[in-house]
């Protein structure tokens, strides 16, 4: 074991901590001495290999390992045929999607784990129930209006109440709350709603029924189904529709895991450094989904990319092409005029430093061979 | 009651729709009606749609009655007699024309057999779901749809003789195969078209083998002596034109030979085909650079001032050259004049274009490919008896297409070569591949169409049996020698100083954006600058105001136009397209300047 600590000391600076806390991890039990620095080597042989020299066009690279298999990519979509009753976005739609930074995207989901008791299956469904945003039609059976009394009729759901363990008096206190102007009777499984102000006429009771049947009574908001799942060994819940902040509010929920695809979302609850996770997370999911193969890393600096100012911005020019730096950069990229026209007014410098102004301006573009220079001055 | 539509516009009601539209198309049947007017009746609404607007697609087909078709025996011995023709069937009721909604409410059979009670048309012919050019591809029936578009696709742009007075028209960029024949495996549409009147192609014969690797990725090896024996030989024909045109104050052009004194006058070797009319005579042999028809015209600019100025009023050389590449000999001259009564002439010139490596030949079903190889007869492999295959064709190109017809074709046509007959191909009802193969067994061959073949370079055995056979094949318009294209240094464009485009203008070939990202993958920046120095100059700079400056030769020294002489300025190298960018900036009025730092 002391072998172990004193190569992994010798290591410290060599190679970066998540690679040394896995190998200490992966190290088997008994090994001699002369095999384990052996091991530690290779590791850092296969280390130095990986890392991208100084001057190589990583930003390049990546660009066209994403994008050359990405014109593979058809526009079909997937579909969970009978599985799962979701359809989800996913291929190319979903890549322009996340690549592009879209505050609004077509297919929210979240995949909610559940801590101890409950990701054994334990109430599961219950619990998945309880979590989808219901409205007060889905507790109506039937609904008439009583033209001579002008008052509404609504017969309730009693299996509905019960599957939500809903009592109807329950339900009249939350209807009470979010609807004003008039009260409300319960005559067996019947209720009465009448109109406290006298003058109302049948078309405005008729408006007022539709209105009542979407007042929200229980469950979270923005979840709108849900589908309890069974993943290895675990049970999770995964939800079309996605409200992170008050999923996080439920006792049973694990908050360590649960995720939501919404990237925007993702960084207004966890923090930019959860964005970025997801996009990685997203972007390579859709890669596999398609039978394609990307290394992780090119999509890894994407993210981080797109994560850099601290806030999500997309591959555009809305995006990460208006931070940079250069005037001819950017104008070479989509609506020059104006490019040209703000740096004008501003006065602005280009110092030629990236590679599309120096072609631009037959120079050559410091990367690979260009980038080295001298370190003696010539006089 | 019944809603009526005539033209989708509410016309009116009925009360028994049945009836209504039974009234109408027996009306059209006897002749009351237009032929070209259809009623349909939707049951789901109960709505009736008259059509009779223009642009509809209409077909036609036979009207069944009581499970029979009304044409019968008798028409038909009428029709082959001259004694009835298509407009009388049509006027009799016997056939009619449908337009799509009309069908819905039909039953079609596709074939006399299959006619029940309920049927109330029948199919002319299967044949008519395809154009003329479709029908052509043999059995079309035994091949994937795509292959049989294909197919049509790569017989429209084959070389053949398609008009037979073609030696005097003055036609643009055309070409006339020297050998045409008429095909062994025909279909009907060939006897219907006059087929053998405009042939387009030659019967081959066909080995299915690969040979010394030059015929992958769909190339074909192609037998020397056939083309020595003028297989696949054309011409091609392309004509000069050139027009006196009349200019304000009564000038005119002038088809002349030119005077040495002429603005812009070639070399004397450049006109020397020219007859003293200023044409060339026929069967001249011309060059790249050589005259055609000479011609000069007057002055572009004249004003008064100049009718006094002697150097001035010097004539333009305007003469039709040869461009670039170009060559060929006259065929034909024409002197005519155009609709303002202008003497125009035109000379045709002729190629005769033998076929080379990266020809482009074709058979009926879509199996389209390049020459890779053209083999000298003693290396071609042989059969016992000594026949020799005129194009080896790559085996690969069968299984992943699926060109069934293809194979047919060679079986059929090795049949059909040595039972000295044709054999009937059209799809859907073609002579049997049974029958073909029996025939084929009958006249001494395997009937699967293989035979033992030699190898032409060492006269052995080839260890397994070749599928050979005949086939008709067609040479396509599209030849090398019309399209190859290299450039080391050569013409560049006026305002960015970047070679020009196109083959015509002997431009060069784009290393775009795509391509430039290579080099920058590869880090190989200093050679990805020498790339792109096509359009690299040299600058002065002034170091204190940022702006190009001027440099005076007469002097040899440079100066800065807002700066003056007293200042330091450096010469620069950047792309002649920058310094037109900053010049383009200037006159939106903004002001670029350039700070010079050295770089080492």
């Amino acid at each position: 074991m002391a072998d172990v600590k004193k190569l992994l000391k010798e290591y410290e600076h060599k190679l970066p901590p998540s690679i040394l806390l896995d190998l200490e991890k992966s190290l088997p039990e008994k090994i001699t001495p002369a095999r384990l620095k052996k091991i530690f080597e290779r590791v850092y042989q296969e280390y130095i290999t990986s890392v991208a020299e100084p001057g190589e066009a990583v930003g390049l690279v990546c660009a066209e390992s994403i994008g050359e298999p990405g014109t593979q990519m058809t526009l079909n979509t997937f579909h969970f045929a009978g599985v799962s009753e979701m359809n989800v976005t996913t291929g190319l739609p979903r890549l322009i999607e996340i690549l592009d930074g879209r505050k609004e995207i077509s297919t929210e989901m979240m995949e909610i784990y559940l801590n101890d008791p409950f990701n054994k299956g334990k109430d599961i469904k219950k619990i998945a129930e309880s979590l989808k945003e219901t409205k007060f039609d889905e507790f109506i059976s039937e609904a008439s209006i009583d033209i001579a009394q002008l008052t509404m009729e609504i017969k309730l759901d009693s299996r509905k109440l019960e599957a939500l363990n809903f009592e109807p008096e329950k339900l009249i206190k939350i209807l009470q709350k979010s609807v004003k102007a008039c009260s409300f009777k319960l005559e067996g499984d019947k209720l009465i709603v009448k109109m406290s102000e006298k003058d109302e006429n049948i078309n405005d009771l008729y408006k007022f029924k539709e209105k009542i049947k979407l007042v929200y009574v229980h469950g979270i908001k923005g979840i709108r189904q849900v589908l309890p799942v069974k993943r290895g060994e675990e049970y999770l819940i995964v939800t079309l529709g996605s409200n992170l902040k008050d999923v996080f509010k439920l006792e049973v929920v694990d908050t360590t895991r649960t995720r939501t695809n919404n990237i925007f979302e993702t960084n207004k609850v966890l923090g930019i450094e959860a964005a970025r996770a997801i996009i990685i997370d997203e972007l390579y999911k859709v890669i596999q989904a398609q039978g394609l193969n990307v290394d992780i890393r090119h999509i890894m600096l994407v993210a981080d990319t797109m994560c850099m100012g601290g806030k999500v911005s997309g591959i555009n020019r809305y995006g990460i092409v208006k931070d940079k730096s250069s005037v001819l950069a950017r104008a070479s990229f989509e609506t020059p005029i104006r490019h040209i026209m703000d740096s004008a007014m501003m006065g602005d410098r280009d110092k030629l430093s990236s590679v599309i102004e120096n072609v631009m301006l037959n120079q050559v573009v410091p990367v690979g061979t260009g980038l080295p220079g001298l370190v003696t001055k010539v006089k | 009651m019944t809603d009526v539509f005539l033209n989708n516009k509410y016309t009116g009601k009925v009360s028994d729709p049945e009836d209504f539209v039974d009234k109408v198309i027996s009306s059209r049947r006897m002749g009351k009606l237009s032929e070209s007017i259809n009623i349909f009746h939707h049951k789901k609404t109960d709505q009736i749609f008259v059509e009779i607007s223009g642009g509809r697609p209409i077909r036609p087909l036979i009207v069944v009655k009581d499970g029979k078709p009304l044409l019968s025996e008798r028409h038909i011995a009428q029709l082959q007699k001259g004694g009835l023709t298509w407009s009388d069937l049509v006027k009799q009721g016997v056939i009619e024309y449908l337009d799509a909604a009309e069908e819905e409410n039909t039953l079609v059979a596709f074939s006399e057999e299959e006619l029940t009670k309920e049927h109330t048309h029948m199919e002319i012919t299967p044949l008519d779901i395809f154009g003329i050019c479709t029908s052509l591809v043999p059995f079309g029936s035994h091949n994937h749809g795509v292959r049989l578009n294909q197919g049509s696709k790569n017989q429209k742009q084959s070389i053949g003789f398609y008009a037979t007075n073609f030696l005097v028209r003055m036609d643009m960029d055309v070409n006339i195969l020297h050998y045409p024949q008429v095909p062994l495996i025909k279909s009907i549409m060939h006897d219907i078209s006059e087929y053998e009147k405009h042939p387009s192609g030659q019967n081959v014969v066909v080995a299915v083998m690969s040979y010394e690797g030059y015929n992958m990725e769909d190339a074909i090896i192609i037998n020397k002596g056939s083309i020595e024996r003028g297989l696949g030989r054309s011409s091609y024909y392309r004509p000069v034109i050139a027009e006196e045109l009349r200019y304000s104050g009564g000038l005119i052009d002038e088809i002349s030979i030119p005077d040495k004194d002429v603005k812009g006058y070639k070399s004397e070797e450049d006109y020397k085909f020219l007859e003293g009319d200023g044409i060339i005579s026929p069967e001249a042999k011309v060059e790249e650079g050589h005259v055609v028809i000479g011609k000069v015209s007057p002055p572009r600019f004249l004003s008064s001032l100049d009718e006094y100025n002697l150097t001035s009023n010097v004539k333009r050389e305007s003469s039709m050259t040869l461009a670039h590449g170009e060559h060929g000999v006259v065929d034909f001259v024409l002197l005519t004049e155009n609709n303002e009564g202008n003497k125009l002439v035109q000379v045709r010139l002729r190629n005769m274009c033998v076929p080379e490596i990266g020809d482009k030949f074709t058979s009926r079903h879509g199996q389209k490919g390049v020459i890779g190889l053209v083999v000298p007869e003693r290396d071609m492999p042989f059969s016992a008896s000594g026949v020799k295959p005129d194009i080896i064709f790559s085996p690969h190109g069968i299984p992943s297409r699926m060109t069934v017809s293809h194979l047919m074709e060679l079986i059929s046509g090795k049949t059909a070569a040595m039972a000295g007959r044709f054999i009937d191909a059209t799809t859907f009802s073609s002579e049997t591949e049974g029958d073909i193969r029996k025939e084929l067994s009958s006249l001494g061959f395997r009937e699967n169409g293989t035979e033992i073949l030699y190898n032409g370079h060492t006269g052995k055995q080839f260890k397994v049996n070749i599928f050979i056979g005949n086939m008709y094949y067609l040479k396509l318009k599209h030849m090398v020698a019309n399209k190859m294209h290299s450039r080391a240094r050569g013409p560049i464009q006026l305002l960015t100083r970047q070679p020009t485009e196109g083959r015509a203008k002997e431009g060069g070939l784009r290393l775009g954006e795509m391509e430039k990202d290579t080099f920058v993958a590869h880090g190989t920046s200093i050679l990805l600058k020498e790339r792109f120095d096509a359009d690299k100059t040299i600058v002065p700079v002034c170091e204190s105001c940022g702006v190009i400056a001027i440099y005076d030769a007469r002097k040899n020294r440079s100066f800065c136009p807002t700066c003056g002489e007293n200042v330091s300025i450096s010469n620069v190298e950047i792309s002649y397209a920058f310094k037109l960018l900053l010049d383009e900036l200037k006159s939106l009025m903004v002001y670029p300047r350039m700070k010079l730092k050295s770089k080492y």
